[in-house]
């Protein structure tokens, strides 16, 4: 494979100038530096979600009761993180198509480079058509919306005849509207005390109907839960954007054979590594935002 | 346009068809761990889900933890085979992670302390 880098060569010559004291070229060492400051940059964007995470988690949003949807499925049937499963396993599996066009590159195979490199852009705008759903989903809210009361509990407002089905949403408050227009508080089993008449009224009045998401609104729980998503998957969405671009420049590259004129398929190696790098940090999305 | 005073040390990356045959069963075998991996990671949040263990359970602690070992095993198999770091020089390796796990370690240890307090 790298048969340079795992060649003995001593010392004096390998840092004694003339050559990459790493055995790679100019290129990739740049793209592995680049690398490192990108992951710099989603740590950061995961340790501050930990952190905001953990001083909210009393209303703290669950993502499996959030991200439930299927497309195509009606909504009322629950399939937790089915989607975000599938959409993580479309982009290991583009990643090794990636890793299958680098093998044919190194035997000069023009014609396996070209599949399994367009088969990697199809990955990539399956994954980003997944993504846009996605927001999508979380954008447009539940079947019904939530109040907001002035405590920060969500609740959901339901009448005596038990209208509206209740979803446990985070922090499992329910407040159900009584047939003399009282409310009855009820935190998950607990059913709680009933607030009548002016006090009602007030938390009525005061209470904010909130329907979807965005960044200044979040039906789900917490702001910043849905300032986290929008941040962290749109960054990765943006990542991945340009690795489908980035890919189709150099397929067409390939299959006009500029690739093989020079020699080497470096290029595709290069662009791989911004591939798998794209699929990394989803690896790590997945567990920390989804599903830990 | 080949130059004669720059070393294309890509060149010396190709291998033939037998290489190549050996290369490609390992790639098939790591996806194969990869997809195992995510369905284990998929079926513990159905089965072990953190409203029913509570919140602040020893048992939910186990499978947070457990999350991060399949995680960082995950992003172990795509840095070592799929980024071929596994097959650059010595040197390279640690230019590469030795700056990234000082930093990283240093943000998390920043974070954790300083919410605590």
């Amino acid at each position: 494979m790298a048969a340079e880098a795992s060649k003995p060569i001593d010392s004096k010559v390998l840092w004694g100038g003339g050559r990459s004291p790493f055995s790679v070229s100019y290129g990739k060492l740049m793209m592995w530096f680049f690398l490192i400051s990108d992951a710099l940059t989603f740590g950061g964007f995961l340790g501050a979600l930990g952190f905001a995470r953990h001083k909210f988690e009393a209303v703290w949003p669950v993502t499996e009761q959030i991200f439930y949807h299927f497309p195509f499925v009606p909504h009322d049937v629950h399939l937790p993180l089915l989607y975000v499963a599938l959409m993580t396993f479309i982009l290991i599996v583009s990643s090794v198509t990636m890793v299958l066009a680098v093998e044919a590159g190194h035997r000069m195979d023009k014609k396996g480079v070209t599949k399994w490199l367009a088969l990697t852009v199809v990955g990539g705008f399956i994954f980003l058509g997944s993504q846009a759903w996605e927001w999508s989903t979380f954008i447009h809210g539940s079947d019904h919306g939530v109040y907001k009361l002035n405590s920060g509990f969500t609740t959901e407002l339901v009448t005596s005849g038990g209208e509206k089905t209740t979803a446990d949403l985070g922090s499992g408050v329910v407040a159900e509207i009584q047939a003399d227009e009282s409310l009855l508080i009820k935190n998950g089993e607990f059913i709680g005390s009933t607030v009548t008449g002016e006090d009602a009224e007030a938390i009525k009045s005061t209470a904010e109907f909130v329907h979807g998401a965005s960044l200044t609104r979040n039906e789900y729980g917490h702001q910043l839960y849905a300032d986290f998503f929008f941040f962290i998957t749109g960054f990765h969405g943006t990542h991945v954007l340009s690795g489908v671009i980035l890919n189709l420049v150099i397929l067409i590259n390939v299959i006009k054979g500029v690739y093989h004129k020079r020699g080497h398929y470096e290029m595709v190696e290069k662009s791989g590594l911004y591939w798998h790098f794209v699929d990394l940090v989803w690896v790590f999305v997945f567990t920390f935002f989804y599903l830990v | 346009m080949e130059r004669d005073d720059v070393i294309e040390y890509s060149l010396y990356n190709h291998h033939n068809e037998e290489e190549g045959k050996k290369i490609r069963k390992n790639i098939y075998l790591v996806t194969i761990i990869l997809s195992v991996v995510t369905i284990v990671e998929v079926l513990m949040g159905v089965l072990l889900p953190k409203a029913a263990l509570g919140m602040n359970s020893t048992a939910w602690e186990m499978v947070k933890l457990g999350y991060v070992i399949l995680t960082l095993l995950k992003a172990g198999y795509i840095v070592v085979i799929f980024m071929h770091l596994g097959d650059e020089r010595k040197s390279l390796k640690w230019a590469i992670l030795a700056p990234y796990a000082l930093f990283i370690l240093y943000l998390l240890y920043i974070l954790l302390v300083e919410a605590s307090a």
